[in-house]
């Protein structure tokens, strides 16, 4: 059985006691977006500012239990500076650190160690939240932000698409 | 350390009628904590409906063949059950089996709500409720104008009924819960019974989290519509109870429509057969109602007030335990010793938020519930988006409360 030192990392209680890039940025230039958890009724706010393709800054407001806000708070140090396609190149790999494969789930429910599905050392330390998918039912709050990141990134596709137009 | 309740209630050989609760987590006894989301249910409970199936089943109300009225019997027995525990005046008629609490409250809405709400009506409801007595009526309110008015959760967290004449005046119903699964505040539903039935409106209670917990009287209590579930009373999932008085029943079109529930059947046409079967079409949840049977059963074998004055001092013991360790706790509900208050606390632990305190007590083999327990509306009136909750039953005793508070003795230590 997966025991509570997979979930709650020192780096993720670091973050969740000390969360960066917390606050709000002026809309424009940035969007704001709100992404909801059903499950627990937690609520983040991501305020994305993305200028000649690469992430200028990020900031993050809202409440969440210590894995929302500390995978919210690992999310913006890994994409600010970084330029849109390599953001949603890791937005990739963590959703697939993030899956659980049913292989791995015991017939019994005994939650296993995942395969490796992405290297770990390109993560930083985003890979202290793999331990996240031994608690199926967390994974919604460690994904949280991320989904709320790729709806401000559709967001403002569609905006430069119509822009253009 | 012992439990103080009357001499014949036993926590210990309560405790071993429940299997589940021998059931070993890391090493721990499972500590059982939910019993709000849904109770456990005793042997007797899994024996009456493991018997049915290897006895008896067959489907009701059709065959002529001894076990097809063997099962009938058994089914409409535990319809008896289901209403004298609450003092039905006429359970046979009276009482209607639905797949839980929700369906009912949908049921009503569908059925009665259609037929007596147009546009310009009005109903009450409270900002304390369940979605199950609120998302039905705020689908009715899509379709039709009709206002809904909201009895408000006074700083007692009590609903405050200081203007309660005016809030229900012109209103043709008031649906308010009997006791909250949030807060443990018991509906003080006098004043409401009165002042709505002055105004011509009926009144329907909520009992999920209080026909198991303590004596209800629908007839002293005077309402007239009143629904409970089965899972949270010892029984099993999948059946739900509908009471209403018969005259309210006979004049509310059926809900769903299909077999059992018809006298006559033509390619142009159908009507209706009588009260309650014109409300449970299709084949009922047979072994379920004979399983809420024999939970009721054995909740008036250990006794409804034995089981309401164990819970009352528990609840005390756990309030004060949980105030006098932590200072970073707040309460969300009435005060040990406060009247009409039952066994549900809600929480905040200082700022840890409620999924990492239930993930924490979880190691500690502590089952509580972390998040809006269906209630939104009322969450963001209490400032919040989710609370830990413990709630207690029967089969709970101090040391459960104890393990809990070892529990969130780690919680801070992890978070601090
Ligand atoms: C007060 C209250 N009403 C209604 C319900 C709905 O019960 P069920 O899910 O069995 O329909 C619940 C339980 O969640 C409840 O606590």
């Amino acid at each position: 059985m997966a025991g509570l030192e997979d979930l709650y990392r020192e780096i993720i209680l670091d973050h969740y006691r000390s969360p960066r890039n917390r606050g709000e940025l002026p809309t424009p230039p940035a969007v704001r977006v709100e992404g909801f958890n059903p499950l627990c009724g937690d609520e983040i706010v991501l305020y994305l500012d993305v200028e000649n393709g690469s992430v200028r800054d990020v900031k993050i407001s809202g409440q969440g239990c210590s894995i929302s806000q500390s995978s919210a708070s690992m999310m913006t140090a890994a994409i600010k500076g970084k330029d849109i396609a390599e953001v949603r190149g890791l937005i990739r790999s963590f959703k697939s650190m993030m899956t659980i494969h049913e292989a791995q789930l015991e017939p019994d429910g005994a939650r296993d160690e995942p395969a490796a599905l992405v290297d770990p050392d390109s993560f930083g330390e985003l890979a202290a939240l793999q331990g996240v998918v031994k608690f199926p039912v967390r994974i919604k709050c460690a994904t949280l932000s991320w989904n709320t990141l790729v709806q401000a990134l559709d967001e403002l596709e569609t905006k430069a698409m119509n822009s253009d137009s | 350390m012992a439990t103080v309740a009357s001499p014949a209630f036993d926590v210990e050989t309560i405790k071993s009628d429940f299997p589940l609760l021998d059931r070993v987590q890391a090493g721990r006894k499972i500590v059982f904590l939910d019993s709000a989301a849904s109770s456990q249910r005793p042997r007797s409970v899994l024996n009456a409906m493991d018997d049915y199936y290897q006895t008896t089943h067959a489907n009701v109300h059709r065959g002529v063949y001894a076990i097809a009225e063997e099962a009938t019997r058994r089914y409409e027995e535990a319809r008896l059950l289901a209403g004298r525990l609450i003092n039905a005046p006429d359970p046979a008629r009276e009482i209607i089996f639905t797949k839980n609490v929700t369906e009912a409250y949908n049921l009503v809405a569908y059925s009665w709500g259609r037929k007596n709400l147009h546009d310009g009506d009005v109903i009450v409801l409270t900002e304390t409720e369940h979605h199950a007595n609120l998302v039905p009526w705020l689908m009715l309110q899509e379709e039709r104008k009709i206002t809904i008015r909201y009895i408000a959760m006074d700083d007692d967290y009590r609903l405050d009924l200081s203007d309660i004449e005016a809030v229900v005046d012109g209103a043709k119903l008031v649906s308010v819960t009997a006791a909250s699964n949030v807060l443990g505040t018991i509906t003080d539903l006098e004043p409401i019974t009165r002042a709505a039935h002055r105004a011509g409106a009926l009144v329907m209670a909520d009992g999920a989290q209080l026909v198991p917990h303590r004596r209800v009287d629908v007839q002293a209590l005077d309402v007239d519509l009143l629904g409970y579930t089965g899972h949270k009373l010892m029984g099993p999932t999948g059946i739900g109870v509908l009471w209403a008085r018969a005259e309210i029943l006979e004049e509310m079109p059926p809900f769903l429509g299909g077999g059992e529930m018809i006298s006559d059947v033509r390619l142009d046409g159908f009507s209706t057969t009588d009260i309650p079967w014109k409300f449970e079409a299709g084949t009922p949840p047979i072994a379920e109602a004979v399983g809420l049977g024999a939970a009721i059963t054995y909740l008036e074998s250990i006794g409804i007030d034995n089981i309401a004055a164990h819970e009352q001092s528990l609840t005390n013991y756990a309030i004060r335990s949980l105030q006098e360790r932590f200072d970073e706790i707040e309460i969300f509900g009435p005060g040990a010793d406060a009247e009409r208050r039952g066994g549900v606390i809600s929480f905040r632990f200082g700022d840890i938020h409620p999924h990492d305190v239930a993930q924490v007590l979880d190691e500690h083999a502590v089952c509580v519930r972390a998040g809006h327990h269906c209630a939104k509306p009322l969450m963001r009136r209490l400032g919040v988006n989710a609370t830990t909750r413990a709630s207690l039953y029967l089969y709970n005793d101090e040391h459960d409360i104890d393990a809990l508070v070892a529990g969130l003795e780690g919680v801070r230590k992890m978070f601090s």
